[in-house]
Parts: structure tokens; sequence; C-alpha cells
């Protein structure tokens, strides 16, 4: 599994632009699915049909990673360039980012007048080594994501866009594991999550899903002054109780408690005040959903080196194929 | 004089009362479509029924509304208070003609002249609670026999060209509606084509969102205005788009980014038919392309817009060849659409 993570948060995939993310996935799930096709918005959806005595339930796990896009190419050759989903400012100044095309650009940003404070995002440029606007590889529209090459320390793998690709891997794992269902199962490898969960949106307006479970990475408590949140790395995957925008289903909780209760699988249970996930769409496309969400603790979301724990994403997987491979009954 | 233009820009149709705009508009598409039915929110969906070479769905949009303002009430002395209706800039309203009423009543929004204002009073930004809409009426009930709360009013804005330019109020989206109208009045294209004439953009997309729920479509290209801050132009900065180069294509905005299919397909048709284009600044603003491209399920789309300067103010304004320029690449961008242009 730890050869594919890597592959999966080495790919470019900014949102709106995952096709290499998808063309990683779907040849490890083709051989898993019932029927599988790209919708118009690039969202991979693998079905797996069940023996009919189940629930029609969504997976979603996002391809996308956030980024930056080119706003204007200075007469100097510089880049202005605006965010593609939720970026820190605070990560900007010396980070790498890299463009479909390869090219590397340097994040950097104008004098700052009084260090202890950091520039709002329009004070930033990427330098691509350009000497003038003409020589720019790039042009305005283009998307680069960050670079963050993976690592693994002990039991943590260190990576940009673990977020979601820890998910996709999660998602993937699952589907291979899976020996028999008895759901209507739709897994679908989910396109801008990170700009608003549109993909998901979409998809679950066509599948109309009776139960929709996100699986994406949540934040941590356990660091130095971290804002106070129960979860920790290390300590199992997380079972969501609320995020931002969504309360899970109080029935699927406890159902997913019970699950993990019995195969003997480590979980905490989350809550996590300042994001969502896939699931806030799921949970209200249509005539509405019983939602909820496996999460993967994370530690540094939406940086460079986000950390997670491989004993979570292997209890994550289990969690999921144990509560796909019963009765789901709310 | 472009006609289309002058008669679409005078028309009046503010946000949710799109009616006199939607008369016009069928009236200058009766004998080049098939079909047209008009929904529960005013939505115009016209037919245009194709070739029979394609089985594709498409849609092109282009809201009918224009920003403008609401009466609320009328005080004692025969001035009435209005709210915004979409975005506008205070600044940009006093000392305006307006048209008030189903009667467009003539009137003005009132501002203090200078010799009256004190050097405080100059640099202070009036607030549109503190302004009023003068119609001539001398006391309350007056105002209330002539002008009800709830009507609308919009400025009085006379379409004018000067060379390439054109002024006039409402070019967001009456350069929209325009553009569509002529690719109407072509020769059919080989698949289905849905023409939305949609309402109530300027308040949150609300028109469209239905309107493509009803559609159902497979690809979608959405005809706006985006605004021009090209002046002054001594700074490095970006203009979003700059009039008079072209015909501006979207590739990301806060409520959408558009398919890169569809991007490039509408690219490469600009430079193989040598029509002058521009890409208009990513990050801000949103457009009726959010809402199609996923309130159902997904579609693909993509957004083309005329570049106006002072947009959402009583006068704006387009250089006719861009206007021109954004016609032709929706021309030529949907005659060569297919489903080739969609493979991954």
């Amino acid at each position: 599994m730890k050869e594919l993570i890597e592959k999966l948060v080495s790919a470019y995939g900014p949102s709106g632009f995952e096709d290499a993310v998808r063309e990683i996935i779907r040849p490890e799930v083709e051989a898993y699915a019932d029927e599988i096709r790209v919708d118009a918005l690039g969202n991979l959806i693998v079905r797996k049909q069940g023996d009919g005595s189940g629930r029609r339930v969504m997976v979603a796990a996002h391809m996308d990673e956030i980024g930056v896009m080119v706003t204007h190419v200075t007469r100097e050759g510089f880049l202005r360039f605006t965010n593609i989903g939720g970026v820190f400012v605070h990560h900007l100044m010396g980070s790498r980012v890299q463009f479909a095309d390869g090219t590397t650009g340097v994040v950097y940003g104008e004098k700052l007048e009084d260090r202890s404070k950091v520039h709002p995002l329009s004070k930033h440029y990427i330098d691509v080594g350009a000497s003038s606007r003409e020589d720019v590889p790039v042009a305005v529209g283009a998307a680069a994501a960050f670079v963050g090459p993976f690592e693994q320390q002990g039991e943590l793998y260190i990576a940009k866009s673990l977020d979601d690709r820890i998910g996709c891997a999660i998602a993937i794992a699952a589907l291979q594991r899976l020996e028999a269902t008895p759901h209507d199962l739709y897994v679908v490898f989910s396109v801008q999550e990170e700009v608003g969960t549109r993909g998901a949106q979409a998809a679950a307006n066509a599948i109309e899903p009776e139960i929709g479970l996100a699986i994406d990475v949540t934040g941590t408590g356990d660091t130095p002054g971290a804002a106070e949140m129960a979860v920790e790395l290390g300590k199992g995957t997380a079972i969501k109780a609320k995020d931002r925008d969504m309360i899970a289903h109080a029935g699927l909780v406890q159902l997913m408690r019970q699950r993990a209760g019995e195969a003997g699988i480590p979980y905490q249970m989350e809550v996590l005040e300042p994001g969502s996930t896939d699931a806030r769409s799921i949970q209200i496309a249509g005539a509405g959903s019983a939602a909820g969400a496996i999460s993967v603790p994370c530690r540094y979301v939406h940086s460079q080196s986000e950390v997670v724990h491989a004993g979570d994403v292997e209890n994550s997987v289990r969690l999921l194929v144990e509560l796909l491979s019963r009765p789901i009954d709310l | 004089m472009n006609d289309l233009l002058q008669k679409l820009t005078e028309a009046v149709g503010v946000s949710g009362d799109e009616k006199q705009v939607r008369l016009l508009i069928r009236d200058l598409i009766d004998g080049h479509v098939d079909e047209w039915r008009v929904d529960a929110l005013g939505n115009l969906i016209a037919l245009k029924k194709g070739s029979g070479a394609s089985g594709l769905r498409v849609l092109v949009d282009a809201h009918m509304d224009e920003v403008g303002m609401m009466i609320t009430g009328a005080d004692s002395d025969g001035t009435l208070r209005f709210e915004a209706v979409g975005g506008i800039s205070p600044p940009a309203l006093l000392g305006k003609v307006v048209q008030v009423g189903p009667k467009q009543l003539p009137g003005m929004i009132g501002a203090r002249p200078i010799h009256l204002l004190d050097a405080g009073q100059r640099n202070r930004n009036v607030k549109i609670d503190d302004m009023r809409i003068d119609i001539g009426a001398k006391k309350k009930e007056e105002a209330e026999r002539k002008v009800s709360a709830g009507d609308r009013a919009t400025f009085l804005t006379r379409y004018e060209e000067s060379g390439r330019v054109a002024l006039g109020k409402a070019f967001d989206n009456r350069a929209g509606c325009a553009a569509l109208i002529e690719l109407l009045r072509g020769e059919p294209f080989p698949f289905d084509l849905y023409a939305v004439f949609s309402v109530q953009e300027e308040v949150g997309l609300r028109g469209a969102q239905a309107a493509a729920f009803g559609v159902r479509p497979d690809v979608a290209l959405v005809l706006e205005s985006t605004p021009a801050y090209d002046l002054p132009n001594e700074r490095d900065v970006s203009p979003n788009v700059v009039m008079g180069r072209g015909a501006s294509l979207y590739v990301m905005d806060a409520g959408t980014i558009q398919d890169p299919r569809l991007v490039s397909h509408l690219m490469r048709t600009a430079d193989d038919n040598n029509i002058p284009y521009q890409i208009r600044q990513p990050g801000g603003g949103g457009t009726n392309t959010a809402v199609i491209q996923r309130a159902g399920g997904a579609v693909s789309a993509a957004t083309i817009a005329t570049p106006t300067r002072y947009a959402h103010a009583p006068t704006s304004m387009i250089n006719l060849d861009d206007f021109g320029h954004v016609v032709q690449l929706a021309q030529a961008a949907l005659r060569n659409l297919d489903a080739a242009v969609l493979q991954r």
C-alpha cells in the first residue's frame, strides 16, 4: 500500500485538473468494478452491485489537492497568483510549486517591513527563473500544486496532498479487499472538493444515495499549543460526529462504533471545528441521505508536509470494509 | 448602429421583473427557434433543433436581468426610499437619472449640490439608506399614487456609439443576450441547442439553477459580460480583462473551475480562426456557470464574456469588435463541438 500512497501523493492534481490522479486510480480499481465511468466533471465512479438486500451507498474520497493559479505575468517575468482551495498564507514564503508541464516555481513575497507579520496572498509571487514576460513558460490560468515529496519515518507518512490521496488509497484498498457486499455501492473518486465539495455534489445528485460516507483527513490536537481536539495520531481511525458543515447521522455513527468494537478496530471519536468533507454535500443532495465520515488523523493539514500514521490508515481500511460487508440498518 | 444592442440595453428588466426584456427577446428570436417556453421563474427557454448529426444536448445561457433598485417606501416629502437589487457601488448612484416602476417614470437620485456641502461632507461616502429618488411628487400620497413599494427602478441611459465603442446601461448582460440571439439567428447546429435567457442572476444565479435542472444538458456555454479594469494602466497588475483585446475566456472564477476540455477547445478554435481572445483573471467573481455545472448531475461547462468597462454603473462601455469576436468564437466553437472534444 505504501507504494500506491507514494504514487498518489506525488501526482499533480489541483482542483479542476485531476486527470493524472484518476489515471493512477483507474487501473487499481477496474477489476473490482461492475460498472465504471467518468462523469462530465471528472469524478471517477466505481459501482459494485450488491445482492439487492442492502442500501444504495456512496463513498467519496477526493482526488484533488489545494494549489495556486496564475493571475498575471509581470513585465519582468514573475507570476502573481490566486489560491485554489484553502491555502494558508503562512505556508507560502520559500515554498515550491510545480505546474502541469513540470516547471518548478519558488514562491516568495515583497519586502516585509515588519517580519512579525505575514503578507496577504496578493503580495506574493512565483519565480520560475524567467527574465521577462516573453520568457515565461506558463500563462495566466495555469494551475500549480505544492511540492512536498513523500517520506516514511517509522510509522509516519509525510507528504503533500495526503489530504486526500490517503483517502483515495483507503478506498482503493477497501474495494480490493471487499469480498462481498449486500449494498449497491458507488465509490466515487471525486473532483473539486477543496473548492467547495463540488464534484461530490454533482455525483450525489446523479446517484441519489441513501447512505453517504466521506473518507478524508481530519486534524489532531496532539501537537504543542494545538487547538483543542480529541483526535491523536496513532490512536486509531476516526469516526466523525460533526464538522464545520455537517452533523453526522447519529444512527450511522452508532453503527460505525458498533462495527469497530465488534471487529476489534481501534477508533477515536472526532469533532472537527474548522473544516468539512464531501459528506456535507452528499447529505443534502437530492432528497438527502444518512451521512457520515471515516477520517484519517492528520497533522499539518494543507501544508507541504502533512503527516499520518500507517496504523490509522490500515484501521480506516478495516473499518470501511467491515461497514460495507455487512448490513446498514438505521 | 447595432440595433440589437440598442433595443436590448434600453429595455428594462431588473432582477425578478424581467418580463419586458423577455417579451422583446421572444420577438427577436421568433422564426429562428422551433419551440419556446417560459418556466415558473420567468426563464425563457427556447429550442433550436439540430440537423441530427449529433446527439449532444447543449445549453447556452445568457441572463436577462440587470442590477437596479427597488422602491421600499415614500417619505412625507414625496421622495422615495430604495434599496439596491444586485451589486451597485453607492457612489455610482448620486445624481443619476432613473426610470421608476412599470410606467417608467423619470426621476433622479438626489445629491446635495456642491455649494451646499462643507469640506467634511464632500469627502463622505453617502449610504444608500440616505439617498432618495425624486420623481417630483410633492407629498407622500402623490408619490404612492404613482409608484408602489416593490416597484423597481433602473438607470435612464440611452445607447450611443462612438467609433468602435458603445455606451449604454446593462451590457451586463444584454451583451450576452445579444450574442445568444445572434447564435440563434444562424443556421441550425449539428445538435439540439437549448437557449436559456435566464432570470435573477444578479441576486444569486437563481434562474439558471432551475433552468439547467429542467434541461439537463451534456454541455453548457454561458455568455456574459466581465469587468475591464484596464484604466489607468501604468501599474503592472492584472486588469482582469482589457477592452479591445478580444473575447474573454474563463479558466476559473470564485464559483467555477471551467471544464479544461472546453477551455482548450475554445482556445484552439480561436487560434484556428484568428479570433482575438484573452484569459480573464482567475479568482474572483461568479457566473451562472457555477450552478449549471453542478446543480443537477455533472455538466461540462465554460464561459465567454465581452469585456465591459464601468459595469454595474449607470453607463458602461464595450468595444463592438470584442462583442463581435465573442459571437464569432461562440459560433465557431459550437459548430465544431463534437464528442471528440470531450474525450479524456
